[in-house]
């Protein structure tokens, strides 16, 4: 027999968690959005901190304000899409990138770069500027994306805090940087504007990583403290996509407490740099990796094939783009 | 009933930061090597701090002392620590999830972030510990763990190092054992033998 109050407390754990599975099927049947394999602990904190900041006693009151209050449900996809970031996050990694990574790339003719949960940008804004210092920016191509509007909006205008230039400035340093970084952005009020420069070469596009397909023959994928927030299952999910989404000898970056050994996909990667979590796809004949059945590999090579073209489509269209920007500058 | 009902508990959670190397030094040398429990810790450190903080326990203590892995299985008897710059939570099925959402109470790791993830799981099977720090991270967790029937412990503040997070912890809520560092550890094991104190 245990205390009143003790078992009153498990009870009351377990009546939220059976609210917090409906809630997120609401979301899912209603929206889309799936996160009915996100780590759960986490999730909870988020729900909890929105009924505060709401005024709501219940989770189940939530479920009322999700489905029928459009302004609600995009306030609380904000809270769940942890979009917490920094530029040159982790310097040690991006100072591998430049001292390794990079004299790998050098020889290609094009280079195709991935940046999956890019957030609110900070990463792409880092990722172009030591591309650029490692004159490889020209023949680059960086695909961010994410599953949030509102970051990806951000990541676009990348306007940022000019109190956080401190820390990106130091973190640069560290991750081997030897411009002034200054030289950037401009100053306004107290925002930092990245230069326009730094986007040229970017796609900024929304991309559901639980849902949405593959992106097609990149070098370089870059998916950073994204899947600590998965379940096993979601997490060798999107190791395959990354798998299919990889050429021959791309390359896999993971965010420093992120590992692929624990997952069925381990083999088809070799450590790179262990200890930045940098994987390279490893050439398996097609044989041995698991059996896909013939259709769905042979939808896959479909689908492969269709987004090689669109992301294609895109880069002209985004070429287009500058050319109209110029013309109407030169006016 | 006058006879305290005997709790079977699960884990120990234990909050520290200004001052938190000596009283951990002191605290993981003196545990036993049959201690029966996991003892998950969360010591705020500077952000840009190396990895390898568990080493610097890991020779004066019987018990294995690790940082703590995303999704890595809880087990008894082993001291885990939460990486820097991270989060670290208690999953329903007794693993371990990192986050990097932003601070809270100025920290991440947040000894708050933990306790109530840990008191979600645990419940009343849960000890939860606030030792020297220099600020009020903890008070909201230890808060927590009480009210959902587990049992809490502070270092005596006059004992501390910095006294300010023990100090907070006590006005917050109702502390079960108020001790000094050197009886911490013996208070623990007590509990984690009888289930009483
Ligand atoms: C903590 S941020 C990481 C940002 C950056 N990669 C870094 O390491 O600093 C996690 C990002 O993952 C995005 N995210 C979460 N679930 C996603 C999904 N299913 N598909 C795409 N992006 C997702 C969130 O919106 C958020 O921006």
């Amino acid at each position: 027999m245990k205390d009143n109050k003790d078992v009153n407390s498990d009870d009351h754990n377990e009546n939220e968690n059976i609210e917090i599975r409906m809630l997120l099927e609401a979301i899912f049947l209603k929206y889309g959005y799936d996160f009915r394999n996100y780590a759960k602990a986490s999730l909870k904190r988020r729900i909890n901190q929105r009924m505060t900041l709401s005024g709501l006693e219940k989770i189940s009151d939530m479920i009322h304000n999700v489905l029928y209050d459009r302004l609600f449900f995009d306030k609380f996809l904000t809270d769940l899409s942890i979009n917490v970031t920094e530029m040159f996050r982790d310097p040690s990694f991006f100072l591998s990138i430049r001292n390794r990574v990079i004299s790998e790339l050098r020889e290609l003719p094009y280079i195709k770069v991935w940046l999956a949960g890019c957030s609110t940008g900070e990463e792409v804004y880092s990722m172009s500027i030591l591309l650029t210092e490692e004159k490889l920016y020209e023949k680059t191509r960086i695909y961010a994306t994410d599953f949030s509007q509102a970051a990806l909006n951000k990541a676009k205008d990348g306007i940022y805090k000019l109190n956080d230039m401190k820390k990106y400035t130091s973190n640069y340093q560290h991750a081997g940087g030897i411009e002034s970084f200054s030289d950037y952005y401009s100053t306004k009020y107290d925002s930092a504007i990245m230069n326009q420069s730094l986007k040229k070469n970017v796609t900024f596009s929304n991309h559901n990583l639980v849902t949405d397909g593959v992106f097609g023959e990149m070098n370089v994928i870059v998916c950073r403290n994204v899947l600590i927030y998965f379940n096993r299952e979601l997490q060798d999910n999107v190791f395959r996509l990354f798998m299919d989404s990889l050429c021959e000898d791309g390359f896999l970056c993971l965010g420093s407490k992120e590992t692929i050994r624990l997952s069925k996909y381990s083999d088809n990667f070799e450590d790179f740099i262990k200890e930045e979590k940098i994987y390279k796809k490893r050439m398996i004949s097609d044989q041995t990796v698991d059996p896909v059945p013939q259709v769905e590999r042979l939808d896959g090579s479909v689908i492969r094939k269709s987004s090689v073209l669109i992301s294609d489509a895109i880069k002209k269209l985004d070429e287009l783009q500058s050319l109209i920007n110029t013309v109407n500058i030169d006016r | 009933m006058n006879k305290k009902y005997r709790k079977k508990y699960e884990a120990v959670v234990i909050g520290v930061s200004a001052g938190g190397t000596n009283a951990l030094k002191m605290i993981l040398s003196s545990m036993p090597a049959d201690f029966s429990l996991p003892v998950i810790i969360v010591q705020h450190l500077h952000p840009n701090s190396k990895n390898d903080m568990p080493d610097l326990y890991n020779d004066s203590c019987r018990l294995k002392v690790k940082q703590a892995d995303e999704k890595e299985g809880i087990v008894r008897g082993c001291i885990y620590f939460a990486p820097p710059n991270y989060h670290l939570l208690v999953e329903d099925d007794r693993t371990f999830s990192l986050s990097v959402e932003a601070p809270v109470n100025f920290s991440r790791p947040s000894i708050d972030v933990l306790f109530e993830s840990a008191s979600d799981v645990y419940g009343a099977s849960l000890i939860g510990v606030v030792l020297t720090g220099a600020n009020n991270d903890g008070s909201r967790g230890l808060k927590k763990i009480k009210d959902g029937g587990g049992l809490t412990i502070v270092q005596d503040p006059d004992t501390a190092e910095y006294p300010s997070m023990p100090t907070s912890a006590i006005a917050a809520s109702k502390i079960d054992y108020v001790v000094p560092l050197e009886d911490i550890v013996s208070v623990i094991v007590k509990l984690s033998e009888t289930g009483v104190g």
